[in-house]
């Protein structure tokens, strides 16, 4: 049985138990601080860590550097290059993935017990002593700029580049992380090296483990893992607000069905209204048939495949967005459905039984979360950077359940506003003319 | 770096050899029948008060009727609306209210409809999922909508996607006459003209407890699954009309090598894709395809493959490699190479540097280290997937619907231990024969691009 879910099962079944000690806190000898849940009846391992930061620590001028780095990671370290490394790793049946994100690096590792030291021992030299061999570079440089040719003719891509570029411009997060041809196509080694140092530092990592091992075993593996990382990386970026207004606009592509993105400003992650704006996506946009842009614009006019909202809480900014694709002549439809909507629930929220049936749904859902490993040590590292306890998971549901109809309408009228709800549609939307922005 | 790759090969690539569980294993899996011949597979779990309830028909989109492409696929849309005591949407938002999700899916050999959720709502997904086997009610509303609904799910899957276009017509030319040949989600023509009869006539031949599996996976015991599944599966008469052997069109000899260009102005990034029809796996007679997974594995599989290590490493006239084959197959599978050729490396020039590749493997055999390599990495997934019943349950759906049985799924571990290095080169050199394949191009249409502005107006 799995402590953690024992925890969070007792409150979905009303059960008292509360066990925040399932997760356990870990602090190394070297000053590094870890969530652990133990769970020994599988002899393997997931760790993962996270350095806050990401692809927004690339330097003026070096878009995609940190991208760039990142993939190049695994392409050799310490006395072995892209293969002997590749083939090491093979050879114990790990596995390690390196991703970055506008916020944050993300390594996840998975390894037996039987070979965990070597196991460890290889994912060191690949995050403190990774070799940027030059035929590597030029190999992972070549992968990088087919991404972002091929990112220039994808629908999906070409809407989020755009609503990125038109809400945050200049900063960071307003241009794509794999950066331009030319930026990418300009990096040197120097800038390469530049990145590691500046992003996957000591003073903004954040760990967590689940699977087959103890405190103890997790301190001295972390502090053998992270210590001769560099102690402080590049200054964080300035807080931007989103800022939209309401219209349209259209990027000319020739494909059968348009493709669009559409949001706005949206709310904090430590907000003291955000757990009421999560039940009210839920209701609005969220996963299920049950949500009311899914009603409306695929269950009762088959418009769509899929049209979901969700909250984008960032650590420098937020946002609310949505995506919905229709044929070419009905994509002007679902818009305006889905602007109705909009409407309609900034002005008079939900219903007592709307709210009731997303609230069993997210507080029934939550616990099926801890799906493994590999899942839980994610959700430790999200909650860590989120700032939240060990205790939250314990909590978590309580103020999911504490949201009101009035909670629900206040962040509502806050939260969505229908003068600043922007679309970008990408495709040959008939019957919707594009609209610039300040318009 | 190998985002690109999964994202090009799309349906085709997650991990390519899904070993699947060894009897040594600590997972306990239990079976039985039903009197009306519903098989019911447990797999326990206790960790989590969690159950995943699915059942699969043995009924997929290759068991259509020439001309009605994409109605299995439809009819699984369907059978999210209303029965005679449930409405339009009620299954869903019923699991919902209960904190569960649920979802459905469609292949070539079968259809399968699953729940996750607290393990004490098991019964009410099987009274619910019971009564939608048999007592679906459908009305001309509930179809003309849901047909604009598979049209734009065939937009966004196929029609907006050049590599999924391409998929098609490759999938098309290499089965000459199978149903393999036609997509899952159906031919546009032909999903547009789908109608209540087309789906009731599938529904009413395929749909009943006999042709049906049942898997429960999570916290549960066989005895309180069998006790649950007597009160809601068993009521359900055996329809004798249904689940009749499973005869399709099979494959002529195939003579003639197959080339195509598809020509698409939003292709970025050309590659080429070559298919091999390939032996699936058979009840009592798995060791080929066993060889082939393991030479999928060695080929195609990562940055220690060989078609990696050959092409991006040495030769350097490639960006991305890879193959694909899946031996669960109810009719003959394939075995897919994809090349993605460096800048100023011409497809032709990759094919090349694929067709030495390929001969110098033949010629020099396989790596020993590499194989031991793959066999240790595959004993390790049988520890790490115990981490995730679900999956265990998804490749025991998959096999049964495909025509295994529960032994060979638990034998399949212990044979790909005990594939030499012999059977694999004796297995690729019997695949690998032209006659037997399409290679197909993804190119872009010359002077396409159109720079891509704003329209102000």
């Amino acid at each position: 049985m799995k402590p953690l879910f024992a925890a969070v099962f007792s409150l979905f079944f009303a059960a008292p138990a509360l066990a925040a000690t399932d997760i356990q806190t870990v602090e190394t000898p070297m000053g590094f601080n870890a969530w652990l849940v133990e769970e020994p009846s599988i002899p393997f391992t997931s760790l993962e860590i996270r350095f806050r930061g990401g692809t927004s620590l690339d330097a003026p001028g070096k878009r995609g550097a940190t991208n760039l780095m990142v993939g190049l990671l695994e392409e050799g370290a310490g006395d072995l290059d892209a293969r002997g490394f590749a083939e090491a790793r093979d050879a114990l049946a790990a596995s390690f993935r390196y991703d970055s994100g506008p916020d944050s690096i993300s390594v996840s590792a998975r390894f037996l017990t039987e070979n965990r030291d070597e196991a460890v021992a290889l994912l060191r030299q690949s995050l403190v002593d990774p070799r940027f061999d030059k035929d590597a570079l030029e190999r992972v440089r070549a992968q990088v700029l087919s991404g972002i040719r091929s990112d220039a003719r994808d629908p999906d891509a070409i809407a989020n580049a755009r609503f990125d570029e038109m809400v945050f411009g200049n900063h960071p997060y307003g241009s794509q992380p794999s950066g331009t041809e030319e930026s990418v196509g300009a990096l040197t080694r120097d800038d390469i090296v530049a990145a590691h140092e500046a992003t996957m530092t000591r003073d903004r990592v954040y760990i967590a483990a689940a699977g087959d091992i103890s405190p103890d075993a997790l301190a001295t593996l972390i502090d053998d893992l992270l210590g001769d990382l560099p102690e402080t990386g590049a200054p964080l970026p300035a807080d931007i607000e989103a800022e939209t207004s309401a219209g349209v606009t259209v990027v000319p592509f020739d494909t059968p069905q348009s493709v669009a993105m559409f949001g706005h400003a949206g709310i904090a992650r430590d907000d003291p209204d955000f757990f009421a704006a999560y039940v009210l996506n839920q209701i609005l946009g969220g996963g299920g048939f049950e949500a009311r842009l899914m009603t409306e614009v695929r269950e009762k006019r088959g418009l769509t495949y899929g049209v979901y909202s969700y909250l984008v809480p960032m650590d420098h900014s937020a946002l609310y967005l949505g995506r919905v694709a229709s044929a070419n002549d009905r994509i002007a439809e679902a818009i305006s459905v889905i602007r109705d909507e909009w409407r309609k629930m900034a002005e008079d929220g939900v219903t007592e039984a709307e709210l009731e049936q997303a609230k069993t749904y997210l507080t029934g859902a939550y616990p099926l979360r801890f799906d493994g490993n590999g899942p839980i040590a994610r959700i430790l590292v999200g909650m860590q950077m989120d700032g939240l306890s060990p205790e939250y998971v314990t909590t978590r549901n309580a103020e999911v359940e504490a949201v009101t109809r009035d909670d629900v309408a206040r962040v509502a009228a806050r939260l969505l506003d229908p003068e600043a709800l922007r679309f970008v549609v990408v495709g040959r939307p008939e019957g919707l003319e594009d609209e610039a922005p300040g318009q | 770096m190998k985002r690109l790759a999964a994202a090009l090969t799309l349906a085709a690539v997650t991990l390519t050899a899904p070993p699947a569980l060894a009897e040594e294993t600590a997972t306990p899996v239990t079976d039985f029948t039903l009197d009306n011949g519903m098989e019911v597979v447990v797999i326990e779990d206790h960790r989590a008060p969690v159950v995943v309830h699915m059942v699969w028909y043995r009924a997929g989109s290759a068991d259509e009727t020439a001309g009605t492409s994409g109605v299995a696929h439809f009819l699984e849309h369907l059978l999210f609306k209303g029965t005679e005591t449930m409405e339009a949407g009620e299954f869903s938002r019923v699991v919902a209210e209960n904190g569960g999700t649920d979802n459905a899916f469609t292949s070539y050999d079968q259809t399968a409809y699953f729940q996750r959720i607290a393990a004490d709502r098991l019964g009410l997904m099987m009274q619910m999922e019971a009564d939608r086997m048999v007592n679906l009610q459908l009305d001309e509303d509930d179809i003309l909508t849901e047909r604009d609904v598979i049209i734009e799910e065939r937009n966004t899957r196929v029609e907006n996607d050049p590599s999924a276009l391409m998929r098609e017509q490759m999938g098309a030319a290499l089965y000459q006459n199978h149903r393999y040949g036609v997509p899952i989600i159906g031919w546009r023509h032909e999903m547009e003209a789908l109608d209540l009869e087309a789906a009731t006539s599938f529904y009413q031949r395929h749909y009943a407890p006999n042709n049906a599996i049942l898997i429960v996976a999570g916290d549960v015991t066989p005895d309180e699954v069998r006790a649950l599944a007597e009160e809601h599966y068993a009521p359900i008469p055996a329809n004798p009309e249904v689940g009749a052997p499973r005869l399709r069109p099979q494959e002529p000899p195939q003579l003639a090598e197959r080339r195509l260009v598809y020509r698409d102005p939003r292709v970025a990034q050309p590659y080429l894709m070559r298919r091999y029809l390939a032996p699936e796996r058979d009840p009592g007679d798995q060791r080929t395809a066993a060889a082939l997974t393991l030479l999928d594995e060695i080929l195609g599989s990562g940055q220690t493959s060989v078609l990696n290590r050959d092409l991006q490493f040495d030769a350097q006239v490639a960006l991305h490699t890879g193959s694909y084959y899946d031996g669960t197959s109810y009719d003959t599978s394939s075995f897919t190479l994809i090349v993605v050729p460096a800048a100023d490396v011409s497809l032709e020039e990759a094919e090349a540097a694929l067709d030495t590749a390929l001969a110098n493997f033949l010629e020099e055999g396989v790596d020993a280290d590499q194989l031991d390599r793959i066999k240790f990495q595959l004993n390790a997934d049988l520890v790490y997937q115990q981490d995730s019943t679900q999956s265990l349950a998804r490749r025991y759906g998959g096999a049964l619907t495909a025509g295994l049985t529960i032994e060979d799924v638990q034998a399949w571990p212990g044979i790909l231990q005990s594939i030499t290095a012999e059977e694999i080169v004796e297995a690729a050199r019997q695949v690998f024969d032209a006659k037997q394949s399409v290679t197909g191009y993804l190119m872009a249409e010359e002077a396409a691009d159109a720079p891509q502005q704003e329209v102000s107006q």
